[in-house]
């Protein structure tokens, strides 16, 4: 369902102001999302100041100082920092993307730090994944085949091998399906950009056999059609992938099979 | 407390409050807010139609609401959501190709989208009001 504005609970209030750094020069503001399922209050921003010449280049970075140095109740995932677990995935200036591979530099003024957009909370930057995780197992995302197993691997061209590529890299970090607004108002039955590129990725594959069985899966005025081409999805990917074309190439899978 | 009534205390994250707007997700709502006025356009059509069923007394009235400054200005923001709504589809319609999805290619048709329909309603009005 539509609803434009945030649940009475969700609405943000003026957060801490926490201290500058004593005797920086290069400081930069950060205004970060904070909520604990133990304070009973709504969601605030909090305010930290990060000395910059004294920090690693990344936002991540800086989360990372403020929790040691400043305040170590703020709550983040990370795990890789080089971009390839996605666990850090985030809105960061207005957009989704990782906070290991997001530069300070690239943001201009206070850098505003938000949990991936539309999902429920589970503390601070930390949002709930448990329906965008059930969403991607119920499109079946391993090889399925129906002809007796080859002695060793299942063999596969290079060219079509070369069908996988833009397709292979996506690390499910969720931000393309937290960006799109349609993925906002029926994130329960609509599968999402994220989601709907894991499908064209085995659709597309030589070696699966199944592809009848996942079309039919898909075909459905939410799971596939409320793709409405917004585009955020691929603007937003911080793999530079583009879900919006795959899930263009399913539509299009959609109609070839009925020709 | 219990696993269910947490989860249910969750706040939701903020979305559009938050999120900075590409071109491309403005000309999507864009496209949207044209299409829901050219249902109350439509209306206008139908009632300038019936006006002139009706006879030409009432048609003269029709005509006289149209042709107010306000009536026009209504009647060139209708035909600007037509044209807008019009190459809008077009632009789907690409898509349904598989085509133009790169960051150049839609970032370009969304700004020819809203160049193109703002030219050619002025040129409509410009050839519209000079045949006048």
């Amino acid at each position: 369902m539509v609803q434009l504005t945030l649940p009475k609970n969700s609405t943000l209030t003026q957060g801490k102001t926490w201290a500058k750094p004593a005797g920086a020069k290069n400081i930069r503001e950060f205004k970060i999302y904070r909520w604990s399922p133990d304070a009973g209050q709504n969601p605030s921003v909090d305010t930290y100041y990060v000395d910059l010449d004294d920090c690693g280049p990344m936002v991540l970075d800086a989360l990372i100082k403020i929790k040691n140095e400043v305040d170590p109740t703020l709550t983040f995932r990370r795990s890789c920092r080089e971009g390839i677990c996605g666990s850090c995935a985030m809105n960061i200036d207005g957009s989704n993307t990782l906070a290991c591979t997001k530069g300070i530099d690239d943001i201009k003024g206070a850098v505003k730090i938000y949990p991936l957009p539309h999902m429920p909370v589970v503390k601070d930057l930390v949002p709930d994944l448990t329906n965008f995780y059930a969403q991607h197992r119920s499109i079946e995302p391993w090889l399925k085949t129906a002809t007796p197993e080859p002695e060793k691997e299942w063999l596969q061209s290079h060219a079509d091998r070369e069908k996988l590529d833009g397709l292979y890299e996506c690390i499910l970090c969720a931000c393309c399906s937290t960006s799109c607004p349609s993925y906002w108002w029926n994130g329960d039955r609509y599968l999402g950009p994220a989601v709907l590129l894991q499908a064209y990725r085995w659709l597309i594959d030589s070696r699966d056999e199944a592809k009848g069985e996942r079309l039919d899966n898909l075909e459905d005025p939410f799971r596939l059609y409320r793709c409405h081409t917004i585009m955020n999805c691929a603007q937003t990917c911080p793999k530079g992938l583009n879900p919006a074309k795959a899930i263009a190439e399913i539509k299009k899978m959609m109609v070839e099979r009925r020709v | 407390m219990s696993n269910s009534d947490a989860k249910a205390g969750r706040p939701l994250s903020p979305h559009l409050q938050i999120y900075r707007w590409p071109i491309t997700m403005t000309m999507s709502i864009l496209h949207r807010v044209t299409g829901m006025a050219l249902y109350f356009g439509t209306l206008l059509l139908a009632w300038w139609l019936i006006a002139a069923a009706a006879g030409p007394a009432y048609f003269d009235v029709a005509n006289a609401v149209f042709g107010s400054w306000i009536g026009r200005l209504v009647l060139f923001g209708y035909s600007w959501a037509l044209i807008h709504h019009l190459l809008g589809g077009l632009r789907h319609f690409v898509w349904d190709f598989g085509a133009g999805f790169s960051k150049s290619a839609r970032d370009n048709l969304a700004y020819a989208n809203i160049i193109a329909s703002a030219i050619l309603t002025v040129l409509v009005w410009v050839v519209g009001l000079l045949l006048h």
